[in-house]
Formats: structure tokens, C-alpha cells, sequence
């Protein structure tokens, strides 16, 4: 019971958090479009997409649980305040599930040095494994892999490409 | 009377057989090399076509074209082309010098093709002639393994470059480079190539569907060291070149980045981030692999370099703010920094003394080119005219460097010499072509 209300006040926490961020970051650059949404239908009826403790959110459009991936601003590694709820959505999850465990791939975009690059995407997923580890989740359950820039999403030299490019990407290895 | 001096290099010999049993994993579709910036003023030079006096078939690209290739490339020759010649002298008593110096040509290489003596392969051999003194300046026959044509060619060059620059030529040596195929398409492929420094006989070393970077050559230019990601994660290999085996020398948590041979070959300073952040650590190879830890510090510390003495490691750190370049001696004791100019300065690459570092340079966030930096005079130079430039490689006799670029939207290799003025791009036929890395003088 106790259990259940912590979690619950955690849910409303996260979404507070979610509506603070929508209020406070809208100068924020332009985001690159999402992954468009998996083909599988996904059973919404009886889902309740802020239950981050439920699997099926993780395929789920409507959740914060479908969003896996962190952009980065240039030479920056902090975590942007619009990208918290995501990943304290998936704090709650990993936290809620503990045969959970991640991959925090850290991506930089082209320029510069190549080692360099894999240092500055370290400090990406390093970033993102503090949020987790200061939500509660076992260190056990993360593994920070930097892969720098040797793994674009997008090829071009400019700068909507390389802001796509500058990211965390939260792999789940197991759910 | 010629005094030919008969090359005992039986060492060489045997290098050159090994080299011919080189694993050949795959054939790579073959550099190309374009020339952008020539000079003025070039040495004019004739190399006179070689008799083939051989028992054997001759292969269809010459010794003398392959030679007045590679001094061409080195942006320091005007070799005269084959149709200008009156005269086709193989000996020095053939020549005749008036004919020459009308043509306007400083120095003249003849040479035939022959027989070994001892009935096993080859021999070049070769005479470099002033035309204006009419003296020899280089006598030498050089033995030629079987199917080794093109190295002893490269071999010859090397020689002549020597003999009218005052250093070795780098020519008879390799590079190592990385192909990326299909990048951002979810069917990426990474090939580890090795090929001649003109780009001729490319073999593909690895092949992996996860990055490859970094690789170094050992200082007896037998074995590379690199980065692979095969497991899914950051490994350093070591892998001889000879016999294909491969071994992992670091495979700890987080980032295993970076190597760098130690000038005797025993240690590998690599870059790892074990302890939280990426730190200079040197691996002892011949000591079951431990490491020790050089730098102590939360920044990025990366991309270690020897000094050719083997007393300093160079390295970059952002400890500053900025990545710079900085050094240490081998325990790790007096850090000092030593870029100051500009925003950026990392992957430092060092010729054969460290007055001279080839390094990534950018004064804002947008363009990275290779630029020398001077220690003598604490002067920084910027070589290259690219946006992306990176992985800068010094050839062994500092030369050249040789390094990554982007054109039409591709990556590419280019060498631009130590001064400047000389421009060279290496073109693949297909995908990109990124981390050069020059090999050692091969002896």
C-alpha cells in the first residue's frame, strides 16, 4: 500500500515535472521529428500510457516510454529540461522492473577528432545515467556506451543533421 | 668503369617474402590518387625506361614508371614523360649527357631488369646520373623477390629521393586506413584496409558490420593496433599483419580508445575511461597486458602520441575548457600544456622528432583542418582548406601528412606536404575512406 502511494505521488511528480518543462523551454531549437510510430497496433483501451511500470508503454505512441532518444546541443552534455519526464519515465520503469536493463549509447555529430568524439558521447550517457541513478535505479541495471560520432543517424554536413546526431539513445537489452 | 655496389639485404629479402604471404583476406577496391597542388619549380628528372633482361615476363607497369610516379607525387620532381625521350640508355656508358641537358633535365636514372645471380627472383639495377657533371651519384642493384615488383620499385625511388633530397623517401612503406560502407543505412560495413603508400594492393586486415578507428602501426611495421567495436562495445586489438592473429590487449568498462605504439614496441598508451572519465593509461604487452595509469583527471584525456625518444607522451585534454594538446612524461609526472592557438587542437601526430605536430585545428566550432605546430617557434600553421579535416598522419620521414577529408559529400584521404604546397587526394571508388595512419619506414 505504501509502495503504491509512493508510486503514485512519483506519477503525478513526473507529470508536474512534464507540465513545468512544456512552460519553461519553449525557446527551445526546433526537435528533430520523432521515429514514426511502431506498425503494430497497440492495445490502448484498458493502458494507461503514465504507467511507467507497464511493458506495453514502451511500444506505446502515447507514452513517454516510446521515447528513447536524448538530443544534445552542441559540445553540451547536460540533459535539456523538455527531455527530463523521459527520463524519468524511464527511471520509473527500470526502477519498477528489475530484470530491466539498458544500454545508454552516447552519439556525437562529425566534427572534430574521432576519440575525442567517443570522450564527448561518454559524457552523454554519463549524463543520462545520473538522472537515472539519482532517480533510484540500480547502477546494476545501466551500462554507459559511448559510440561517438562512428554511428550517425543522418549523413549530411549541416546543422538539422547534426542535432540529430548529438543524442542519447536508451536501449533496452532486456525489458 | 661502373662500381656497382651489390646490396647485401638479405633481411630485406626475407620482409619482402613475408610481405608477399600477407594474409590476402579480400582484395579492396583500389585508391586513387589525384594530384591537386603541384610546385614550381619542380626538380627536373628522366627516368630512362629499364631494359628487361629477365628470363621471366615482364609485368605490364614498368620499374621507371612506377618510379617517375612516385616522384611526381612527391611534388619535389618533374619527371619527363617517356614519349619526350630521344634516347633510351639502360647503362652509363649509353649516355649520352649533351642530349640531356638539352632536354633540360637535371638528373637522369637508368637501369635494367636482370636475373639474380643466384638464380632466385630479380635484380634491379640502376644508376643515378648528374647531367651536368656527368657523375654517378648512385650505383646499386637491389634483388627482387618474386611477385614483389612494385615494393622494390617503391624501393628504388626511395633511394634516388635520398640521394638528391638528403632524407629517406617514403615511398617502399604502407598505410593503414578504414572504409565505411552504408553509413546511417542500419547495413553498415567497416573494413580495416592496408594498402602501399600509392594505394596499390589494398588487403582488407578486418571486416565488421561495427565501427573500426583508430589504427596504429607498430614500430617494425608488422602488426596495427585499433579500436573495434565488434562486441558491441569499445576493444583495443593488436593484430599481426603476418600471420592474421589478433589478440585483445583492453576490454574493460566504458571506453578502450586510442592506442599508440610505444617507439620500442613493448607498451601501448591507450585511452580509457574505467575509472569514470577518459584517462591516458599505458598497457605493458609483454607483461601480460597491465596497466598503469598516467593521467588523474574528471576531463577527457585521449589520443596519446610518443615522442620519438620514448621520454613524453603527448595527448589531448580539455581540461582547459577546450581540447588542446598537452604533454607528460612516461609516468605521468609534468603535465604542460603546449597548444595555445586557436579553440581547438587535438589528435596530435608526430614525424620522426617532436619539434613538428600535425594536429586537428578549428578557431570556431565549424571548420577543422590539420595544421603543424612549430615548438621551436611556438608557431601554428593550418595545411589543409577542408571543413571536416581530421586524423592527421605524419609519414615516417615527415614529409607529408596524410590525413581525412571530406569531398562531394565523401571522406576521403589527402596529403599535403610538411610546407604546404603540395596537395594529393585518395579516392575510393565506393563509400568512405577515413583514419590514415602511415606506416613506419619498412627496412
Amino acid at each position: 500500500m505504501k509502495t503504491a502511494l509512493r508510486f503514485m505521488a512519483l506519477v503525478m511528480l513526473v507529470a508536474l515535472l512534464a507540465a513545468c518543462a512544456r512552460e519553461t523551454a519553449p525557446e527551445a531549437p526546433p526537435e528533430p521529428t520523432p521515429p514514426p510510430p511502431p506498425e503494430r497496433p497497440v492495445e490502448t483501451d484498458r493502458l494507461d500510457p503514465r504507467d511507467f511500470a507497464d511493458p506495453r508503454n514502451l511500444d506505446n505512441p502515447d507514452s513517454l516510454l516510446s521515447q528513447r532518444t536524448i538530443y544534445f546541443e552542441f559540445d553540451r552534455s547536460n540533459v535539456r529540461a523538455q527531455y527530463r519526464p523521459v527520463v524519468d519515465a524511464h527511471a520509473a520503469y527500470i526502477r519498477a522492473n528489475p530484470t530491466a536493463r539498458v544500454i545508454l549509447e552516447g552519439h556525437t555529430d562529425e566534427r572534430g577528432s574521432r576519440e575525442y568524439n567517443l570522450g564527448l558521447g561518454e559524457r552523454r550517457g554519463n549524463s543520462v545515467e545520473e538522472l537515472l541513478r539519482a532517480a533510484g535505479v540500480s547502477s546494476r541495471q545501466i551500462e554507459v556506451v559511448s559510440f561517438g560520432e562512428e554511428r550517425p543517424v543522418c549523413r549530411e554536413s549541416n546543422e538539422d543533421c547534426w542535432q540529430r546526431n548529438r543524442r542519447t539513445e536508451i536501449v533496452y537489452t532486456a525489458r | 668503369m661502373v662500381d656497382l655496389r651489390r646490396a647485401r639485404w638479405l633481411p630485406v629479402l626475407k620482409s619482402l617474402l613475408i610481405v608477399g604471404l600477407m594474409l590476402p583476406m579480400a582484395a579492396m577496391a583500389q585508391l586513387r590518387i589525384e594530384i591537386v597542388d603541384g610546385v614550381e619549380g619542380a626538380m627536373p628528372i628522366a627516368v630512362a625506361p629499364f631494359a628487361w633482361e629477365s628470363s621471366e615476363s615482364e609485368p605490364a607497369t614498368t620499374v621507371s614508371q612506377i618510379v617517375s610516379d612516385n616522384l611526381r607525387r612527391s611534388g619535389l620532381f618533374d619527371p619527363m614523360a617517356e614519349a619526350q625521350m630521344i634516347d633510351r640508355p639502360t647503362r652509363p656508358p649509353e649516355v649520352n649527357f649533351g642530349t640531356w641537358r638539352l632536354l633540360r633535365v637535371d638528373h637522369l636514372v637508368v637501369g635494367r631488369v636482370v636475373d639474380s645471380p643466384d638464380g632466385f627472383g630479380q635484380e634491379i639495377e640502376y644508376h643515378l646520373l648528374d647531367v651536368h657533371t656527368g657523375r654517378i651519384l648512385l650505383s646499386q642493384a637491389l634483388p627482387v623477390a618474386p611477385g614483389d615488383f612494385r615494393f622494390a620499385s617503391h624501393r628504388v625511388s626511395d633511394a634516388i629521393y635520398e640521394a638528391l633530397i638528403g632524407i629517406p623517401g617514403a615511398f617502399a612503406t604502407r598505410i593503414a586506413y578504414v572504409v565505411a560502407t552504408g553509413l546511417g543505412t542500419g547495413d553498415e560495413l567497416f573494413e580495416l584496409v592496408v594498402s602501399d603508400a600509392d594505394g596499390f594492393n589494398p588487403q582488407t586486415i578486418v571486416r565488421n558490420t561495427q565501427p573500426i578507428l583508430s589504427p596504429a602501426w607498430s614500430p617494425d611495421g608488422r602488426k596495427l593496433a585499433y579500436v573495434s567495436f565488434a562486441t558491441g562495445r569499445s576493444n583495443i586489438i593488436v593484430q599481426d599483419l603476418f600471420t592474421g592473429q589478433n589478440r585483445v590487449v583492453s576490454s574493460e568498462r566504458g571506453i578502450n580508445g586510442a592506442p599508440a605504439w610505444s617507439p620500442d614496441g613493448r607498451e601501448l598508451a591507450v585511452s580509457l575511461s574505467r575509472g569514470g572519465s577518459p584517462d591516458i593509461w599505458v598497457i605493458d604487452l609483454e607483461n601480460g597486458d597491465r596497466a598503469r595509469q598516467l593521467t588523474h583527471h574528471w576531463s577527457i584525456n585521449t589520443e596519446p602520441a610518443w615522442s620519438p625518444d620514448g621520454r613524453f607522451i603527448y595527448f589531448t585534454s580539455d581540461r582547459a575548457g577546450r581540447p588542446q594538446i598537452h604533454r607528460m612524461d612516461t609516468s605521468g609526472d609534468g603535465i604542460e600544456r603546449v597548444t595555445f592557438d586557436g579553440r581547438y587542437n587535438a589528435r596530435v601526430s608526430l614525424a620522426d622528432n617532436d619539434r613538428f605536430l600535425a594536429v586537428v585545428h578549428s578557431d570556431g566550432d565549424n571548420d577543422f583542418r590539420i595544421a603543424i605546430h612549430d615548438r621551436e617557434n611556438e608557431r601554428l600553421r593550418v595545411l589543409s582548406d577542408g571543413r571536416l579535416d581530421e586524423s592527421p598522419s605524419f609519414a615516417p620521414n615527415g614529409s607529408m601528412v596524410l590525413y581525412a577529408a571530406r569531398y562531394q559529400g565523401r571522406g576521403v584521404l589527402s596529403a599535403v606536404s610538411a610546407d604546404g604546397r603540395i596537395r594529393q587526394r585518395l579516392v575510393v571508388s565506393e563509400g568512405d575512406v577515413r583514419e590514415p595512419a602511415w606506416s613506419p619506414l619498412i627496412r
